[in-house]
């Protein structure tokens, strides 16, 4: 098989992102970024365990008067929905169905698009209410490092998603860009596992005291 | 992969087992994605409502983000497939690595 095959749902591979050498160089090379990701995200949560709470006088808020847990939550579901759209939409594009892989691959956008504004909103509500800035203390530099690069994350695999979806509208499913959008939404699947993360260990336990 | 292709010589017969084979699958993912909600919610509710103390509630929704985590990385990423030992190293190994880092930082900052 070749990446310029024309397929039908009928030929199309069990494993399409894997069925070429560079789908599968693909793969593997992503996981092992996924990997380094993984040693980033764990100094940066390093790094704010250790700079929690620590602010040069009792005029700055601290973790528990600082964090609400509706906003988190809201936002939580929103990524945790978004996961199971990119689920589907690998679903689909297994199923050879272009277009259903397309439609939930936009729901996905959607959700992450929705989660970022709520992550702005709040980041803004912060700077305002309560002058938590990058530069106020050493609390609030550890923070919007740790979430801020997150949120980064999310902005960066939104543009991703989208440029595949637009790239790839007019040429179908073949197996030149099945290993992308698989490799995106593994990507994707990984934002959120940073986040649960993030909501139990910077908000969650951040409530805790 | 190539070997995973079913061959019945009956394109029919292959795409209506594929078929079903991915709506099998579809259902787990189902099934997992209750449980993220349903141990997020947990976890949600036993901080906001709940009247424990932290050394309890700490270690208890570190736990739940971990097991949600498992589900996120077995059936959502699909580690739970055959062909993924080089995934699971280079995680693991990542882990690790983040792991001593996470214990260093919080030990040795403020001794």
């Amino acid at each position: 098989m070749h990446v310029e095959d024309k397929f039908t749902a009928e030929t199309w591979p069990a494993a399409p992102e894997k069925q070429t050498l560079e789908g599968k160089n693909k793969f593997l090379g992503f996981w092992l970024f996924l990997g380094g990701e993984t040693v980033l995200f764990a100094s940066l949560f390093a790094t704010y365990l250790a700079l929690k709470d620590k602010v040069p006088n009792a005029e700055h808020t601290l973790a528990k008067d600082l964090f609400e847990l509706p906003i988190v939550f809201v936002a939580t579901m929103l990524l945790l929905t978004s996961s199971l759209t990119s689920v589907y939409a690998m679903y689909h594009m297994k199923n050879f169905n272009f277009k259903k892989m397309q439609l939930w691959l936009g729901l996905t956008v959607l959700l992450g698009f929705a989660f970022l504004l709520l992550e702005i909103y709040e980041f803004n509500h912060y700077v305002h209410e309560y002058h938590h800035t990058f530069t106020s203390s050493a609390f609030g530099s550890a923070f919007y490092t740790l979430v801020g690069f997150h949120g980064g994350h999310v902005a960066f695999g939104l543009l991703w998603i989208v440029t595949l979806m637009v790239r790839n509208a007019k040429r179908g499913l073949d197996l030149y860009n099945a290993p992308k959008f698989y490799v995106a939404s593994l990507y994707w699947h990984f934002i959120d596992v940073v986040w649960v993360f993030i909501f139990t260990v910077v908000y969650l336990m951040g409530m805790v005291g | 992969m190539a070997s995973e292709q079913t061959h019945s010589g009956n394109p029919k017969v292959d795409i209506e087992y594929r078929k079903k084979k991915s709506a099998e699958e579809m259902r787990y993912q189902i099934v997992s994605f209750s449980m993220m909600i349903f141990l997020t919610l947990v976890a949600f509710i036993a901080v906001g409502y709940g009247d424990f103390s932290a050394w309890f509630i700490v270690p208890f929704i570190l736990l739940l983000a971990i097991v949600q985590v498992v589900f996120q990385l077995y059936y959502f990423m699909h580690m739970s497939h055959k062909g993924h030992e080089a995934p699971a190293l280079f995680l693991y190994s990542g882990l690790l690595v983040g792991l001593i880092t996470i214990l260093t930082f919080m030990t040795i900052i403020w001794w």
